[in-house]
């Protein structure tokens, strides 16, 4: 379980003070989809690298199943939306994938293994040996996805992943996600600013406020598990929970003006 | 195909022919006729010579730019992870790359006498600058993305060094180990026209005064050949090294 | 790989201050290491002593003298280099067929070190200023050129057809495409060329015997005037992070129209 409680971000740049998180509580069950929507520059990387254990919050903690986190906490995978920059250039897919396992001390015919599987689950089979700069942006992505899965977390970050790939490979690549969460028995937190992607992933919506953030609300998505892009999207209950969220965001916007 | 080849040789080969029959004739004292200076280089540079002089400087300057490369890469990569160690030498630092490295030989005189040391310590001093702040350079501007997900994915300790910060610094390390390598060769040089009793540029410097001109000539061929094909080597070796930065800049150029 | 630092104010443990710190300590150590013995102090004088040297350099007509003579050959020296490497770099770089056949013999000439000149410039100029200007040219000259040669080929495609499509003229095309694309590079050039002009004059300076600083540092070597040495080495290092300075502030100056559009230029 992933518990947030009170969170709270201040960044000091001499004299000058920027709240970013004013207040912060949520949770997430193990094995459970959560989306975080908010509208932009709310403050939702601040929160993810925060929970990832990349940055000391002011305020308030982060525990995983219980234990707090003061750096990143093993059994945590990150997807980064820079996927051009989180990739290494300088190694090949392969060594990409790799490297972290190497790092757990992951056995070397193990390690084979897993990155096949991940490279497989993300449909990358005969890539291995490509540089991450021959592939086009989905399938690089793709492979930022693959490197988090072969390193077997029990919770996975993923922060605006497809935020910098065009629209359809996008689609493509929010199918691949709920595949993998239903297949792995991960947990899956999934930071956003598309509403309809939001609803269309998540099994519970956390909406952030504007910058100080705090929750805004939350909501169950109460769609059927097995989901599609052409008929859940078209399905009534769809829009009408995309409503309920988009209105919530606007009035996060208001508040703040 | 035939017409790059013709690109490559034409003017060269123009060059070379030019040289050759206009100063076949010449009795200049200066600029003797290419065939004599031709002639004075096989006789000059013979296997005996080549060993005597040219093998000590080469290895001279080996071992000062390999230290150097050493000792920059360590030096520069412990202050570029520092801030605050960096603001503090950065100031020295700039000082030192700014002194014109031949002036360093009187001083490394003084204390190393004019022995082989001497020559390589002035070479280690003289090329470690670029090379320094250039991977000084290079680690400070490591992307926070990609040291983010090395913290993230748990690569820490020399795997981070090693995987990620070096490849990562590589392209600019590689622009410093350029400028030092040409800074060393020029070291070389200054250091045994200075103060030696063999090595190329004492050799040089011999012909000059004792007003030999065709062998003088051959050895400043000889000096720039050396160059040349020092340079090639860099290249070749940089391009191995660093495949994946071209192909990056190339995909990015594309983009 | 260039960055632009943002200026802040001075505090506690700011760049600036620490920088002035580290400065500081390196004078005390020197200070220090022959007082304390550790190194010979006839090898490395205190700072104190090369400072007095410094001041008694500051009242000597010859050191103005000298000072002059290297600044003149460096800003001779890099006008004619500048001036030769923009035209034969806009020129061969704009010709096709002039670039692919240099280029080998550009690769030839550019590696060969500039110090295996100097028996040539010692027999043609003797210890004349000539003799610097020689090695100072040529040295300088490479870097000028090559980075013209790059300017000019990163004009764009795109807005040289459309040049031509508006029938410009060639010498139009070159003054309001050519040479704007190229302006970045050529500065760089004449940045890399200002210090290793500077580099050069004083190694021709000490090595020939041309007048110039170089000279005095010899003179002051073969008379074991060591404080004396290590002062004239601390003008030359100033010299040539002021140059640096100057080269550097007016890079940005004169490109601050250009900087938005501004590529990495190749170091």
């Amino acid at each position: 379980m992933l518990e947030v409680k009170g969170l709270r971000k201040v960044y000091r740049s001499g004299s000058r003070e920027v709240e970013a998180l004013r207040d912060l509580t949520f949770t997430v069950d193990n094995g459970d989809m959560v989306c975080l929507v908010g509208p932009s520059g709310c403050g939702k990387t601040t929160l993810l690298r925060c929970i990832s254990g990349l940055l000391d919050p002011t305020g308030g903690d982060v525990r995983v199943n219980g234990k707090a986190v003061d750096g990143p906490p093993p059994g945590m995978a990150v997807v980064f939306q820079e996927y051009g920059r989180s990739l290494f250039p300088w190694m090949s897919v392969r060594d990409n994938v790799e490297l972290p396992l190497k790092q757990k001390k992951v056995a070397r015919s193990r390690r084979r293994e897993l990155v096949d599987e991940a490279l497989d689950a993300v449909g990358l089979t005969g890539t291995e040996s490509a540089y991450p700069w021959q592939l086009s942006g989905g399938m690089q992505q793709r492979v930022a996805i693959a490197r988090a899965v072969a390193y077997e977390p029990q919770t996975l970050l993923m922060d605006e992943p497809f935020a910098a790939v065009d629209a359809q490979t996008r689609a493509d690549l929010e199918d691949l996600v709920r595949s993998l969460w239903k297949r792995l028995n991960v947990t899956i937190l999934f930071v956003t600013h598309d509403i309809d992607e939001s609803v269309y992933l998540g099994q519970r919506v956390v909406m952030l406020s504007s910058s100080p953030t705090v929750v805004q609300d939350e909501l169950i998505i109460d769609l059927p598990a097995e989901r599609d892009q052409l008929h859940t999207r078209a399905d009534p209950r769809f829009v009408e929970l995309r409503t309920r969220v988009y209105e919530q965001i606007q009035l996060a916007k208001k508040a703040a003006r | 195909m035939i017409k790059r080849v013709l690109y490559v040789v034409a003017l060269p080969a123009v060059l070379f022919g030019a040289w050759f029959v206009l100063s076949d004739n010449s009795e200049s004292f200066y600029s003797p006729p290419l065939r004599d200076i031709l002639t004075a280089f096989g006789d000059t540079w013979s296997a005996d010579r080549l060993r005597a002089d040219v093998v000590p400087s080469l290895l001279r300057l080996f071992a000062g730019y390999l230290l150097a490369a050493v000792i920059g890469v360590a030096l520069g990569v412990a202050i570029g992870l520092n801030r605050r160690l960096r603001a503090t030498v950065e100031p020295v630092l700039e000082f030192f790359r700014a002194i014109p490295p031949p002036v360093l030989v009187p001083v490394i005189m003084l204390f190393a006498g004019i022995g082989d040391g001497m020559k390589v310590i002035v070479i280690v001093f003289g090329c470690i600058w670029p090379i320094l702040l250039n991977t000084v350079e290079g680690v400070r501007a490591v992307d926070s993305v990609v040291l983010d997900t090395a913290r993230a994915y748990g690569v820490t300790g020399p795997a981070r060094l090693t995987k990620v910060i070096l490849p990562s610094a590589g392209p600019q390390i590689a622009a410093g180990l350029r400028q030092a390598l040409s800074i060393a060769i020029i070291l070389m040089v200054i250091s045994e026209m200075f103060a030696a009793s063999n090595g190329l540029g004492f050799t040089i410097v011999q012909f000059q005064r004792s007003f030999a001109i065709p062998e003088m000539w051959s050895g400043i061929i000889l000096l720039g050949l050396l160059g040349f094909v020092l340079s090639l080597l860099f290249r070749l070796a940089e391009q191995r090294a660093l495949r994946w930065y071209e192909g990056l800049r190339a995909a990015q150029r594309q983009g | 790989m260039t960055s632009v630092r943002r200026g802040s104010p001075v505090r506690l443990g700011s760049p600036a201050l620490l920088g002035a710190a580290g400065l500081a300590g390196l004078l005390l150590v020197i200070e220090m290491l022959p007082r304390l013995g550790l190194v010979d102090d006839r090898y490395l004088p205190p700072t104190s002593r090369i400072a007095a040297a410094l001041a008694d350099e500051t009242g000597n007509p010859q050191f103005w003298a000298s000072l002059g003579d290297t600044l003149v050959a460096w800003a001779l020296g890099l006008a004619i280099a500048v001036g030769a490497g923009v035209l034969a770099g806009i020129v061969i770089g704009s010709i096709p067929v002039l670039r692919n056949l240099t280029a080998s013999t550009v690769e030839f000439l550019r590696p060969i070190p500039s110090v295996a000149l100097i028996p040539l410039a010692v027999l043609l100029y003797g210890t004349d200023i000539g003799s610097t200007l020689m090695l100072v040219c040529y040295a300088a000259f490479w870097q000028v050129f090559v980075q013209v040669l790059y300017g000019v080929a990163d004009v764009d495609p795109v807005a040289y057809e459309t040049a031509r499509s508006f029938r410009f003229s060639a010498w139009a095309r070159i003054r309001h495409v050519l040479w704007p694309t190229a302006l970045p590079y050529v500065f760089t050039g004449v940045r890399l060329a200002a210090s290793v002009a500077l580099v050069l004059a004083i190694t021709a300076e000490l090595v020939i015997g041309a007048p110039g600083l170089g000279k005095e540092i010899a003179v002051a070597q073969a008379s074991e005037a060591v404080p004396t040495m290590y002062a004239l080495i601390v003008v030359t290092g100033i010299l040539g992070v002021l140059i640096n300075l100057l080269a550097r502030t007016g890079e940005r100056r004169l490109l601050a129209w250009h900087q938005s559009v501004r590529g990495e230029v190749a170091t």
